[in-house]
């Protein structure tokens, strides 16, 4: 009974895992096949006839793919050191300060986290054509944090409450002023915190998709989700091999941040649901 | 309220500013200013306009009339909003149905403890993390007309597949299954959080009645974590009801509008076809699944 029990579980977790990673397999393959065997519908699938790099070189050579790849740093970081010093300062107040609609305003945060960027993004492109942002990395830059801020806040609010009270009283005691309490009493305890927050963050942004789809047309200013579907189409013609290597490529920054700090991931990503 | 040093000193102006500063109220407010701003300026004000825009002719680059509830009256008439607003709600009770349903599953499995646990977490987890529109590529390509991959591997046991994106009902069941894949990682890792806060008392007071594993999950863990898996499912029906990426990379709304949901429509509308007021009352029609989401999770957290 015991060991059925057990055989059943690993079996499910194998199933699981083979439907969970099989389209990275089939992006990493995809990503190396020569064409012949790409573009082969004959015969075994899982068959093929040596490696090759020439769609990176492709995608290196006849794309925007490295200013794209520039483009989406440019703006996940600086999106996400806006959010990141817009919340901090949010979070703490939120969290730490009594006056009179803290607890609404918190809440009206954690509403907004909840908008769907599918619900606005009609209006926020005419907000963006009015304000001359439009087809510029600044617009991206500055609409981003619209759903960074609202999820950083909430966590950072979490956080700093977390914190005890009596630290930043002993300061205050001490003669701090309370922006000097908050600075060099509160923050360097909150690292982990903000650690988690700006990953999140990061990644949220990297992966956007319908604001730059929207907003971005010219090529060269492209994000990586909007230029790798975008210039490996052309007409009716899909570079296989090239759209693969760019998914690849693209989703190693993310990948490689993840692999780093799975557990405030995963405590990041729960936060929300679990600690409300 | 601490005393403020130094007060025998000439109150400069900075020095008020200081002052002002280390109460608790202006410097709450002073410190939510930066955020207020942003979200004022790029999240309420496009709302209010929205709502306007849905109410006026306008077209991208022209700020049009005033037309009550033209635009309504006119996507109600249109049959291609209705089926939108259909599949809309068939792709969102479907998907959260299994993604539910499997984030039990893969939770309750995750909770055993065995030696590759942390490793298969770890990769339950990356489709939720890869960017959503490079993993759909993959599987843009996996349904590929001529060489999927699921469609070789039945040639070789010969059957012969279907065209996955192009023939009813594959495209939407397609849509769908990519779907769960990347929304099943969400529900497994939340539920997992929360099983793991389930005190260790309860299940020995279940084992001492004589509960076996089935009965300890279905009536300790599932009714210790309802608040858990209720708010987690109403967090998924509001972005799978939103959702654009996953459908635009596959089939943009078709074939012939056999899944066209309503982000997609709007788009479709109101940017390809510039009609921005007819768009903007399109998505419109998200707020009240919004709103009732919305309600019920702010209502189950302030219940404790």
């Amino acid at each position: 009974m015991r060991t059925g029990r057990k055989i059943l579980a690993i079996a499910s977790v194998l199933v699981a895992l083979v439907f969970t990673l099989f389209p990275f397999y089939w992006m990493f393959v995809s990503a190396l096949k020569p064409d012949k065997d790409l573009y082969n519908a004959q015969g075994n699938p899982f068959a093929w006839h040596g490696v090759t790099f020439a769609h990176f070189e492709f995608l290196f050579t006849q794309t925007h793919f490295l200013q794209w790849l520039l483009n989406s740093t440019i703006v996940a970081t600086a999106s996400t050191a806006i959010s990141l010093a817009c919340s901090i300062l949010a979070g703490y107040s939120l969290a730490r300060l009594r006056y009179r609609g803290a607890g609404v305003l918190g809440w009206t945060f954690f509403v907004t986290y909840l908008v769907p960027q599918t619900l606005l993004f009609l209006p926020l492109t005419a907000v963006v054509v009015k304000f001359h942002l439009l087809g510029s990395l600044l617009g991206l830059i500055l609409v981003y944090p619209t759903f960074l801020i609202p999820f950083c806040t909430w966590m950072l609010m979490g956080y700093f409450k977390s914190i005890p009270r009596e630290l930043e009283e002993s300061g205050l005691v001490d003669g701090c002023s309370r922006l000097q309490a908050m600075f060099r009493l509160i923050l360097p305890l909150a690292v982990p915190g903000v650690l988690s927050a700006g990953i999140f963050a990061f990644t949220l942004s990297w992966n956007e998709y319908i604001y730059a789809l929207v907003f971005i047309s010219d090529g060269a200013m492209k994000t990586i989700p909007i230029g790798v579907p975008s210039e490996l189409v052309r007409g009716d013609v899909f570079f296989w091999g090239e759209l693969m290597a760019g998914a690849l490529l693209g989703s190693v920054p993310v990948a490689l941040l993840y692999s780093f700090f799975v557990d405030q991931f995963v405590s990041g990503l729960t936060a929300g649901a679990v600690k409300g | 309220m601490a005393a403020t040093a130094g007060s025998s000193l000439k109150p400069t102006r900075e020095f008020a500013l200081a002052r002002l500063l280390n109460r608790e109220a202006p410097l709450g407010y002073a410190l939510l200013l930066p955020a207020l701003a942003i979200l004022a300026v790029f999240v309420a004000y496009p709302f209010a306009f929205g709502l306007w825009l849905a109410l006026t002719d306008s077209t991208i680059g022209r700020l049009g009339h005033f037309i009550g509830l033209a635009n309504f009256a006119y996507i109600l008439r249109d049959p291609i909003f209705t089926q939108a607003l259909g599949n809309t709600m068939a792709y969102t009770f479907v998907t959260v149905f299994f993604k539910l349903t499997l984030g039990l599953a893969l939770a309750a499995v995750l909770h055993i403890e065995f030696r590759f646990n942390r490793f298969t977490r770890a990769a339950m987890l990356l489709p939720w993390i890869i960017p959503t529109v490079l993993s759909t590529l993959a599987w843009l390509w996996m349904f590929d007309s001529t060489f999927s991959v699921f469609n070789r591997m039945l040639a070789w046991i010969h059957v012969t597949g279907p065209s996955w994106l192009g023939q009813f009902p594959w495209p939407m069941i397609s849509l769908m299954t990519v779907n769960i894949w990347r929304g099943t990682p969400f529900f497994g890792v939340s539920l997992l959080a929360a099983m793991q806060m389930v005190p260790a008392e309860l299940y020995e007071a279940a084992v001492v009645d004589g509960a076996g594993p089935w009965r300890r999950w279905l009536y300790v863990t599932v009714p210790t974590i309802r608040p858990v898996i209720l708010i987690t499912t109403l967090l998924s029906i509001i972005m799978t009801f939103a959702d654009f990426q996953v459908i635009w990379i596959l089939t943009k709304g078709g074939p012939v509008n056999q899944t066209q949901v309503l982000s997609t429509y709007a788009y479709v509308v109101g940017i390809q076809g510039t009609d921005i007021g007819i768009g903007a009352a399109i998505s419109l029609f998200m707020f009240p699944v919004l709103c009732v989401s919305i309600g019920i999770i702010l209502w189950l957290l302030h219940r404790d």
